[in-house]
């Protein structure tokens, strides 16, 4: 706990010019904390180099530990406001929260005051109850456990080998090569975009791996599963236990079921192949028709309207049903309890996987194309494509193609497609060369659609509380990928980064890319577990979950809240942290009714102290109402700091808290807000549902769940549940933040007045 | 600074992601940003595909994570003035304009408010005005201002000197030249927007009304000239009927070669924007609509919009009528039916070039299309290397710090 402190007055930037900045000093000094705080001050621009050598200087003279800056948003100066590892700070916004967002209240003159001596108060109390976090810094696996030996496993290994960390490489077949290994030729993988194919070259890159004396390398066999956490994890696989400390899982794809081929002839019209299949036959020495001949004219089908049909995108898909990760309901037998926890492993295919493949589907069509020219040089090749999917760079690779005369490319809707003799016709609308036409060839090509490994199968076989499975799969029908834009890389399991076709269908020139990528990420997240430091996106955070097993009730909620399934429990049901998976996000801090769960810089106490800090005038005629709005600090709060700075303002009656995420928030800050007094509370957090932006995945989500309760609680006690609400808000919401909050405020004034608990 | 440094030109998102990865793994990085902020062309999107979420969402993280990280160095108004020296040890010398304002700022405003002249502001690709003290945008980061002396007159530049209360306002401020030592060099220079006055077809960005994809995103900004309204720049009303005329100047071997892969999803992202902001009506005249993979929902969701109709075909001119209208001579591809349209705003997406295109690669070599080539030592990220979306740049930022640390491991 910081014990001597430093509170310092900011008087630049318009605070001094509306508050008495040497008033307030003398305020903190001689006020309620007077007894930690060593040093109250004010100081014309704090930011200064003068300012910050004057802090600088009583904290050498002091011996402070903890520094006040009463100036701006923690947002801005931060490289100036930091005065080393043994010296806590805690920024108070008076800049961005009290003068530059000030609104006049006639009724109430001088609220300005007011809020400043509030922000100073709870800034103050939250660093008296504040620790420098000490992380627990055990040994760390080193080795990079690569799931997968095809094209995108390899260079993973190679790329983690390369940085010197020991490799296991496990491939579920006998030999190395994956699916790269059943193709005849690629498109180009790098370089020359224009080139009729490239070799892939897998073969040398098997002979890298054999090679080199860090990767160690495991056929025939799969991981079994993959206990503990990133930098301890222990993966059984073929029986041997292997000490691992991150994870690259790049198993890949396995083609789509030909059952939803079947609306383009596929299982009726013999001629009728797969992509897959008629790679193999030109990998496998030639292309033949059914009936063995060369083929005169092989045609491409791109267009996949026709197996689309039925294929509903609803606005919220089913990622938007309950979701899989939230507790059983309290009141359900304890027998029903245990039945919600059997796992089930739905099979995520549908024609949608088509859908995901199109870049692919016209790469390979005009590949394949290629490969007539090339295997049958006699022979024609048609494609059919409603749109050509070759984004970027791949332009150049259609343009080969359309300078070829022996390929013809044509837009078309295709309609039919039946056995017309020795011969496959194929129907299409809407062409360039026609409105109705029939294409006639020897062989006909649909496409192969790419399904992860992940859509039929868990794959990894966590041995983790929530389940062996990554959590979020429906998102994308089985692919582990992100949801993240920015970030393409974060799931909801630490430690395993997916790369390659399992994340998204992608050629193989970018799976080499995402192997390199997530090869990183892995070696990141060993070098991170290695200095006790949490990964993205608090990304060097020290601080952790701290745990009074004494007083947990074994209710289960943390463990099964956690976004990241850091918490598993044992037989009793007490929560078993593992660190090196934690983000941070206080998710559990939230969820506990027993409020054992605390970081030593931000706890339970912390928060609910600051808000207590908070001073509620008796009546609503003696001072206004009061209304306590917490911000998430990623998205709601930078928007309140812009807001500000573009002249904004708003009641002077809120009071705001940032959180590092609304799924911290504890049922308690509502109701010591409410004790007191306050007469609502407003929680400010990300978009959730299908495009949520939480940046901790499901936080604004499940704090809107614990919302529902606190409102049932609040109702019993005879406190409108319209007092405490939250609103979704990005942080581009800059201009409508201010006008959500005076609703809120005006809300409760006029519809619901003071808190029936004020005054007691 | 040794040779295990990593020097990354460019703090655009690839440049940022590749700077943070290596810096998180515990390699020093140098970001060298030719603007006065970081986050590039993403900063300027008003929001991403497909989930219609804001690109400072993403930033806040990565600006956090570089507060947090003393390895990740970032100058910003510098470039790179010449390289010398090989894989694992180059020497870069790096040359940084002056901004005029020193660490003393606090973005309070003062300045602003005393400059008097306003130019046509970059950040708004000339669809917004900024004065000579200015930040680019609310999130600009770093957040210190920038004084613009070269249009601004003596009297006024003392006069903004005066305003601010801090002694930030530094006149003297002169371009400086630093040397960096470093392991490797990742090329992170990213795209410009197509010059549409190469177009003249399309108008050359002399017909009112017409404007680039990139413009149409700031007008649809919170932060934007308009405050997020889409209107017309010649008149201030709000368009009816607008049209989008995809691949201006993409697939096109008289300019540029290739597909620019983002402006199929731009453009139906932009139909969304004006459903949002009205009941205008909307036609998209294309050659394919290229929405790979995940993009097909947003694709399928979009096409619903019952006032959007979707035409094959190739735009051939674009002319005013007189009145501030332009009208759109297009051929339909399907039915061959050539017509003149006329619409109350057209909106070009805009192809994407490699930003140095025409100027000398910082590092390395570069292709026929200007991309940067990967060379040893040398590490091309993001839409320098290839025309990316947001996601596939930051795989490529990511795949390229491990290739910088794989350069500079052990050194």
């Amino acid at each position: 706990m910081a014990e001597k402190l430093g509170v310092y007055i900011c008087g630049g930037c318009d605070i001094g010019a509306n508050l008495d900045v040497d008033a307030l000093a003398q305020f903190v000094a001689g006020g309620k904390h007077s007894a930690a705080v060593t040093v109250a001050k004010a100081n014309p621009v704090l930011c200064s180099p003068e300012g910050k050598a004057e802090i600088e200087a009583d904290i050498a003279a002091q011996g402070l530990d903890g520094v006040v800056c009463c100036a701006c948003t923690p947002r801005a100066k931060w490289d100036v406001f930091r005065f080393g590892e043994k010296v806590q700070v805690e920024r108070v916004s008076l800049r961005e929260h009290c003068v530059w967002s000030f609104q006049d209240d006639p009724a109430f003159p001088g609220q300005m005051e007011v809020i400043a001596k509030d922000y100073i108060n709870m800034g103050v109390s939250k660093l008296t109850k504040s620790r420098i976090p000490a992380p627990e810094i055990t040994e760390s696996y080193k080795t990079v456990l690569v799931v997968g030996g095809g094209y995108a496993g390899l260079n993973a290994a190679l790329n983690a080998a390369s940085l010197g960390y020991p490799v296991v490489l496990v491939e579920k077949a006998d030999t190395l090569g994956g699916k790269a290994a059943t193709m005849y030729k690629s498109f180009p993988l790098s370089g020359s975009f224009g080139d009729k194919t490239q070799e892939i070259g897998v073969k040398e890159l098997i002979a890298e791996v054999q090679a080199n004396d860090k990767i160690k390398v495991i056929t025939g066999t799969t991981v079994e599963s993959l206990a503990g956490a990133p930098a301890k994890y222990k993966a059984t696989i073929g029986g041997t236990v292997y000490e691992i400390g991150a994870v690259v899982m790049a198993t890949g794809w396995v083609p789509g079921k030909t059952k939803f081929l079947a609306p383009l002839g596929y299982g009726k019209v013999k001629n009728v192949v797969t992509s897959a299949e008629f790679e193999a036959m030109a990998k496998n020495g030639g292309i033949k028709t059914a009936e063995g001949k060369a083929p005169t004219s092989v045609a491409f089908i791109v267009d996949t309207s026709l197996l689309m049909k039925g294929v509903n995108y609803d606005a919220c898909g089913a990622a938007c049903a309950a979701p899989e990760d939230m507790p059983c309901k309290e009141d359900q037998p304890a027998e029903a309890a245990d039945e919600c926890e059997v796992f089930t492993y739905e099979d995520k295919e549908s024609a949608k996987h088509l859908a995901y493949s199109s870049e692919l589907t016209s790469l390979v069509a005009l590949k394949q194309a290629n490969y007539v020219r090339e295997l049958a040089p006699d022979a024609m090749a048609y494609v059919i494509y409603d749109h050509m999917m070759v984004p970027g760079i791949n332009e150049k690779y259609y343009q080969t193609a359309q300078d070829d005369p022996g390929i013809m490319l044509t837009k078309g809707t295709v309609t039919s497609v039946e056995e017309a003799g020795s011969e496959v016709v194929i129907k299409a609308k809407n062409t360039l060369i026609g409105d109705d036409i029939a294409i006639s060839a020897d062989l006909v090509v649909v496409p192969t659609a790419i399904v992860p490994t992940t859509a039929a199968d868990p794959t990894m076989n966590f041995v983790y509380r929530q389940g062996p499975a990554f959590p979020d799969l429906d998102l994308f029908d089985g692919f582990a990928d992100s949801n993240y834009i920015c970030f393409p890389y974060e799931t909801r399991r630490t430690g395993v980064y997916a790369a390659g076709c399992v994340r998204q269908p992608m050629g193989l020139g970018l799976a080499a890319e995402d192997a390199a990528g997530a090869a990183l990420k892995a070696i990141q997240c060993i070098e991170s577990a290695n200095r006790g430091v949490s990964v993205h996106p608090r990304s060097g955070d020290l601080s952790f979950p701290e745990f009074n097993f004494m007083r947990c009730t074994q209710c289960k909620r943390c463990t099964e809240e956690c976004p990241f399934g850091a918490l598993d429990d044992d037989e009793k049901g007490t929560p078993m942290p593992n660190p090196t998976r934690c983000r941070r996000c206080g998710t559990c801090m939230g969820a506990c009714p027993e409020r054992v769960i605390s970081f030593a810089n931000y706890g339970i106490d912390q928060i609910g102290s600051a808000i207590k800090e908070v001073k509620v005038p008796d009546t609503l005629d003696a001072g206004g109402p009061r209304v306590i709005i917490l911000a998430c600090e990623n998205d709601a709060y930078p928007a309140l700091d812009m807001a500000a700075m573009r002249g904004r303002s708003w009641s002077p009656y809120v009071r705001f808290l940032s959180v590092r995420c609304l799924g911290s928030v504890n049922a308690i800050w509502v109701a010591d807000a409410m004790s007191k007094g306050v007469d609502g509370l407003l929680m400010l957090g990300c978009k959730y549902g299908d495009d949520y932006q939480c940046h901790f995945v499901k936080g604004s989500e499940l704090c809107n769940r614990r919302k529902e309760n606190i409102a049932e609680s609040l109702g019993r006690l005879g406190v409108e549940p319209e007092r405490v609400e939250q609103y979704e808000v990005s942080i581009d919401m800059y201009d409508k933040v201010p006008d959500m909050i005076d609703d809120f405020v005006s809300n409760i004034v006029n519809n619901f007045g003071p808190n029936p608990f004020k005054g007691y | 600074m040794s040779n295990n440094s990593i020097l990354v030109v460019g703090g655009g998102f690839a440049g940022i992601t590749a700077a943070l990865e290596a810096a998180e793994v515990g390699y020093e990085v140098y970001i060298v940003e030719t603007n006065p902020y970081l986050g590039g062309r993403v900063a300027q999107l008003n929001q991403y595909f497909p989930k219609l979420c804001p690109p400072s969402c993403g930033l806040e993280i990565q600006f956090q994570r570089i507060k947090n990280n003393p390895k990740v160095k970032v100058l910003t108004m510098a470039s790179v003035a010449s390289v010398s020296g090989s894989a694992g040890d180059y020497d870069v010398k790096i040359t940084q304009r002056p901004r005029y304002v020193n660490e003393r700022c606090t973005a309070c405003g003062d300045c602003e408010t005393a400059a008097v002249t306003t130019v046509d502001s970059e950040f708004d690709f000339g669809v917004g005005k900024r004065k000579t003290a200015y930040k680019t945008h609310p999130f600009m980061f770093p957040m210190r201002y920038v004084v613009d002396a070269d249009n601004a007159s003596d009297s006024e530049l003392a006069a903004i000197k005066d305003a601010c209360k801090y002694d930030a306002v530094d006149l003297d401020d002169k371009a400086r030249s630093i040397d960096l030592k470093v392991g490797t060099i990742v090329v992170a220079t990213g795209w410009k927007p197509y010059d549409i006055a190469k177009l003249t077809n399309l108008g050359g960005g002399k017909v009112p009304n017409v404007v680039t994809n990139m413009q149409f995103e700031r007008l649809a900004a919170p932060n934007g000239p308009t405050g997020g309204k889409i209107l017309r720049p010649s008149d201030g009303t709000e368009p009816k009927r607008i049209a989008f005329v995809q691949c201006a100047g993409s697939r096109d071997q008289n300019h540029l070669n290739y597909c620019s892969y983002i402006c199929c999803m731009a453009s139906l992202k932009h139909v969304r924007y004006i459903r949002e902001r009205g009941d205008a009506n909307v036609t998209v005249y294309y050659i394919d609509l290229r929405t790979p993979g995940r993009y097909d929902k947003f694709k399928v969701m979009t096409e619903a919009d019952d006032k959007l109709t979707l035409v094959k075909g190739k735009v051939a001119a674009i002319v005013d009528d007189g009145f501030g209208n332009p009208v759109v001579t297009v051929e339909n591809a399907i039915t061959g039916i050539k017509s003149d349209e006329k619409y109350d705003m057209v909106v070009l997406a805009t192809g994407m070039e490699p930003s140095i295109a025409g100027l000398k690669v910082p590092a390395g070599a570069v292709d026929a299309d200007g991309f940067v080539i990967d060379g040893d030592g040398i590490i091309a990220a993001g839409c320098a290397k290839q025309p990316f979306d947001v996601m596939k740049t930051a795989q490529s930022g990511t795949a390229a710090a491990m290739k910088a640390i794989k350069t500079v491991v052990g050194r």
